[in-house]
């Protein structure tokens, strides 16, 4: 009984955590461009360096 | 630095043709080069720019900068309110979702241990710890539902949200006096499970919305656009089309399209007046003719005096009939509304059912009130209301993979049902643009000099040569010296000869476009143009008929040039038609209990457009016309039309195989929840398992369209 009172507020802490990890990265718009997300990664980066 | 970063200002660029992801990176690399650019980012889902610049930067420098890199970019106008309203509606949604996923976890894991066995103090403190975590949840997660329960039970209506409201308010409630009286059962777990399903259906009927939406947006050429002006002192400057004003002087190059109405101050050209009356010969303008927004200045640069700007123009009358046709198609009531018409009585009449009969029994009002809330949770309509937006969402992503961008899940539903088609014929029928009819004619040195010089040019004719000719496997042959007059046509030098293409030196007995090539003066070659059909045209014709459509065709244009186009197909065809003309005879069948499917491009095929009972635009349609249509198709082939009926009959039927399964699992649950056996761990299994297999269902639509 003891261990439930830490353990289930460290349950929650870590769900909110996450919870508000995911509401943070929706309102810096990381969902905005999902399908352009999965092509940048094919975009070559030498030439930002060249700019 | 920080000074100059002050003064950027931010456009947005719609950019239909992002692929892949070269041209992002040819994009982001390329724009920033130009020194009036400090960052461009490319959205790709939604197929657009964004880019600060130096508020210097005028319009049409931009959009040359996009060209420079080989991209045809749209200013999308200052109406980011509209535009952006839906995406931050679905992104509320997805906020919802996010908050009853995170409470319907953490109270799974406490349910878990009630259900396994905890009782006493231990159960008390997880209901309690449950409850807590449950009504923060259910005020901000549910807000949508009541909000348009209490809507419809204002005007005395009921939708699918009123029995979820009830069913969510009193499995709360109930829950929160078991809680408190310490009794075995607290239903935290349903309800939060319940509103988190219902978002995902919501979540997805709007994402699918937002997505056609930006690739709506994407295709409109007609906001932001302008015209150059030329001033008293003969100076010009650009001016945005809401800017124009009665009066200005606008100079009007070869293949541009008009901002305004007016009357042609200087010069004279031919019009192309397809998209606004449906007629495919371009006529013939000369000083003091009037000429109309929308239009296309084929030949030669003109001036024109703006007599009408803005709301003012032809299109605004045009507009106005738009607007009294769409209302018809708003009375359309959704799949999933007409089920809860029926679904929801039906709920509440069982729910009450179960209470009075254990009332009856003798089980005490506690008891029975417990039982009444089981049914109302067991019967509340978890699956039905993912089954219509699973299904449609996926097969709206379906079909953009073959090229139709559907505007929303009633534009799915009505399709399915269209059994008469009717169809424009140019720019629908046809491709809308001139192709080369004679170029057979030609030997390999005649092909490759006319690309030589076509490409050097942007005059419409020319522009079908450049895209026809590297097509056709020719390679331009060097030339020399090479310049454009306008009005004329363009000149180079060859072998130390002098080419031309141009206007043909005899004109032309018929109406029909043509150009010349020309050697050393003697003409070598006339190149004939005419509006071909749309390569699978007959084969999507003779579809439509398998698939028992009606086709037939609705043409603005002259009854001779339809017929050719009417014969090749086997169609029966109406000519000459006004846009109110269209309208009508929409409606005639309408009257007659038919639904119609109206396929059109033109402005004047928009009040038709938005009358029809669903209605689908090809992607090189007027702004009017693919703001009306349901559905969007691009590229040049017909079919993608064929396909979307298909894929629309196809989710149909998949709806009804979702109502099937909603059913037999209420039909199942229902009884069991009557005889008090539904206890929540029951509740949860059913609804989980039932939403799986519905959107289980739903994804066999991935593979529709091929």
């Amino acid at each position: 009984m003891n261990g439930l009172l830490v353990l289930i507020p460290v349950a929650l802490g870590l769900g909110l955590i996450g919870l508000a990890a995911f509401l943070w990265s929706l309102r810096g718009g990381q969902f905005d461009d999902l399908d352009g997300a999965a092509l940048r990664i094919f975009v070559g980066d030498e030439e930002e360096d060249a700019r | 630095m920080t000074e100059a970063a002050a003064l950027l200002v931010e456009r947005n660029f719609a950019v239909p043709d992002i692929r892949c992801a070269g041209c992002i990176a040819k994009l982001e690399q390329g724009l920033v080069r130009d020194r009036r650019i400090a960052a461009a980012r490319v959205n790709f889902t939604e197929k657009r720019v964004h880019i600060s610049c130096t508020p210097d930067a005028e319009t049409p420098e931009l959009i040359s900068a996009f060209s420079l890199l080989g991209f045809e970019a749209h200013p999308i106008g200052d109406g980011p309110a509209e535009v952006d309203g839906g995406a931050s509606d679905s992104r509320a949604l997805l906020r919802a979702v996010a908050v009853a996923g995170f409470a319907m976890m953490n109270i799974m894991l406490l349910s878990v241990s009630v259900w396994s066995g905890a009782s006493g103090a231990t159960r008390d403190l997880f209901h309690w710890l449950s409850a807590a975590i449950a009504l923060p949840t259910v005020a901000y997660a549910g807000r949508s539902f009541f909000r348009s329960a209490w809507r419809a039970v204002r005007h005395g209506r009921t939708n699918m949200d009123v029995p979820i409201s009830i069913g969510v308010l009193i499995a709360t409630a109930l829950s929160l006096y078991e809680t408190a009286t310490h009794g075995p059962h607290a239903y935290f777990d349903g309800v939060v499970m319940l509103l988190f399903f219902l978002l995902c259906g919501r979540w997805l009927d709007s994402v699918m919305r937002d997505r056609a939406r930006g690739g709506v947006t994407a295709l409109l050429r007609n906001m932001g656009t302008g015209a150059m002006v030329v001033g008293a002192d003969e100076t010009s400057r650009w001016v945005d089309a809401t800017a124009l004003q009665p009066g200005m002087v606008m100079l009007v190059a070869a293949g541009e399209r008009l901002s305004a109405d007016g009357v042609i101050a200087g010069g004279a050209s031919r019009i192309d007046l397809s998209l606004l009356t449906g007629e495919s010969a371009p006529q013939a303008v000369g000083l003091g003719d009037p000429v109309h927004a929308g239009t296309l200045n084929i030949e030669a640069p003109i001036r024109v005096r703006v007599i009408a700007a803005g709301a003012d123009t032809a299109i605004a009358d045009i507009a106005r009939l738009m607007g009294e046709a769409a209302q018809g198609k708003s009375r359309y009531v959704r799949i999933a509304d007409r089920a809860a018409r029926y679904y929801a009585p039906a709920v509440h009449t069982l729910a009450l059912l179960a209470f009075a009969g254990w009332m009856i029994a003798g089980a005490g009002w506690h008891h029975s009130l417990l039982i009444a809330v089981a049914v109302l949770i067991i019967t509340c309509p978890c699956a039905l209301g993912l089954a219509v937006p699973a299904a449609q969402i996926v097969a709206a992503g379906t079909l953009m993979r073959v090229g139709v961008l559907v505007k929303d899940g009633s534009a799915l539903e009505r399709l399915a049902e269209a059994d008469r088609a009717m169809i424009d014929k140019t720019g629908t029928l046809t491709l809308g643009r001139p192709v080369a009819t004679n170029l057979d004619e030609a030997d390999a040195t005649v092909r490759a000099l006319l690309l030589a010089l076509a490409r050097a040019s942007r005059h419409p004719l020319s522009e079908a040569l450049t895209r026809d000719l590297p097509a056709a496997g020719v390679t331009p042959l060097p030339v020399e010296a090479i310049r454009e007059t306008p009005g004329f046509g363009v000149e180079a030098e060859w072998e130390g000869r002098r080419v031309t293409l141009g206007r043909p030196a005899q004109p032309t007995a018929d109406s029909a476009l043509a150009t010349q090539l020309a050697i050393d003066g003697a003409p070598a070659m006339t190149v004939r143009f005419a509006d071909a059909l749309r390569p699978d045209a007959a084969d999507t014709i003779a579809a439509l008929r398998q698939a028992d459509v009606v086709p037939s065709i609705l043409s603005g244009d002259r009854a001779a040039a339809v017929a050719p186009v009417a014969r090749a197909l086997g169609l029966t065809a109406q000519t000459g038609m006004s846009p109110q003309d269209k309208l009508a005879a929409i409606a005639r069948q309408a009257a007659a209990g038919h639904k119609v499917l109206m396929i059109g491009d033109g402005l004047n095929d928009g009040p038709a457009l938005a009358a029809g009972h669903a209605s689908i635009a090809p992607g090189s349609a007027s702004d009017a016309g693919k703001n009306a249509a349901d559905c969007i198709f691009l590229g040049d082939r017909l079919m993608p039309v064929v396909q979307a009926i298909r894929v629309a009959r196809r989710t149909q039927a998949i709806v009804r195989q979702n109502f099937a399964l909603a059913i037999g699992y209420n039909v199942i649950a229902v009884p069991l929840a009557f005889m008090g056996y539904v206890t929540p761990l029951v509740a949860a299994i059913a609804m989980s398992g039932s939403s799986l297999i519905v959107v289980g269902n739903a994804l066999r639509l991935k593979g529709a369209a091929r």
